[in-house]
């Protein structure tokens, strides 16, 4: 009932006069893909970033609250760009997106970054040094970025086998 | 000669088996994407920096110092999985006027770090600020950042343009 629901709204929006727009518009396609990798570039260098600094990897001369205030708003800035750009694609392929289950595979992974993300910098706005205060804390926030990566990595992946997961 | 040094690179073991293999190719390209992203992210760093954009008040040097580790990693993880993409169907690929296009700006970006470092970045420990940063220095940071946005395009129209999954 649900996956007939879900097919009838594909089909319904994939007849529409934007939709049909989009697909017989050659360089539409590719070049949002191209917006989409440019934003997912944006988000997964400056999460890797934040990353290498709380595991003292990189950046080491420059303060957790520099390199957060140089990052963290690079993410939160590229993520409307990615809704909006995967929204152009999903309402030119309808089916291709919402019906798959790399799709929704990568929706999950999507959440689970935002979450790990937020879990780290929301105590930065109340004290830049909230991580830095204790040894625990530190490995505290060690852990959420360590947590945090693989949710990136599985995003970037899954985004690349919706191509080939045929529905 | 180019053409019988691509079908042979074609015809080799490993460039078969990703062809013909269902999963060899997807998750080579997936590694392939990651690598870029990092690669096209972490030299935007640099570049938005000499451009005056980003990072205004800290030295180049520190900026270079963070991230270059970071795009020379993820540069090496593109090379060796864009070797192998092109290899399961090197003759395609050769072909393609956009991988040409690629290969071309990718020689040009080469050309513009070259420049950087041999010429251009002398005196770079001294831009401590944007405002310190020489003009020559904030051109090239926007004709690299141009070129690499060319290469993500130039990429992504291969997929558009043979015959394989968008």
């Amino acid at each position: 009932m649900a996956t007939q629901s879900l097919q009838i709204f594909c089909n319904w929006l994939a007849s529409t006069a934007l939709s049909q727009k989009i697909q017989t518009t050659e360089w539409i396609i590719p070049a949002t893909q191209c917006v989409h990798i440019v934003a997912v570039a944006a988000v997964v260098t400056s999460a890797l970033m934040l990353d290498l600094r709380l595991f003292g990897v990189r950046w080491q001369n420059q303060t957790l609250a520099y390199v957060t205030h140089r990052f963290a708003p690079v993410i939160w800035w590229a993520l409307p760009v990615l809704l909006a750009s995967g929204a152009v694609l999903i309402i030119a392929e309808p089916a291709r997106a919402l019906r798959n289950p790399v799709f929704l595979l990568k929706m999950a992974l999507l959440l689970g970054a935002v979450l790990t993300t937020l879990a780290c910098q929301l105590p930065l706005r109340k004290n830049a040094g909230f991580w830095e205060l204790s040894q625990g804390r530190r490995r505290a926030a060690q852990i959420l970025a360590a947590i945090s990566l693989p949710f990136w990595v599985g995003i970037v992946f899954a985004g690349r086998w919706i191509a080939y997961v045929q529905v | 000669m180019l053409d019988s040094l691509l079908k042979y690179l074609e015809d080799a073991n490993f460039a078969t088996a990703i062809r013909e293999g269902s999963v060899l190719f997807p998750w080579i390209e997936c590694v392939h994407v990651l690598a870029l992203t990092l690669v096209i992210g972490s030299i935007a760093v640099v570049d938005l920096r000499l451009m005056g954009v980003t990072s205004r008040d800290r030295g180049v040097a520190e900026i270079t110092a963070g991230v270059l580790p970071v795009t020379w990693t993820a540069f090496g993880f593109a090379v060796v999985t864009g070797f192998l993409l092109f290899s399961s169907n090197a003759t395609t690929y050769g072909g393609n006027a956009f991988f040409r296009i690629k290969m071309l700006l990718l020689v040009l970006a080469g050309v513009n770090m070259g420049l950087y470092h041999l010429v251009i970045s002398r005196g770079a420990e001294n831009w401590q600020t944007a405002e310190a940063t020489p003009t020559r220095a904030r051109i090239a940071g926007a004709v690299s950042l141009f070129l690499w946005l060319g290469i993500i395009a130039a990429g992504r129209w291969i997929g558009f343009t043979i015959n394989a999954p968008a």
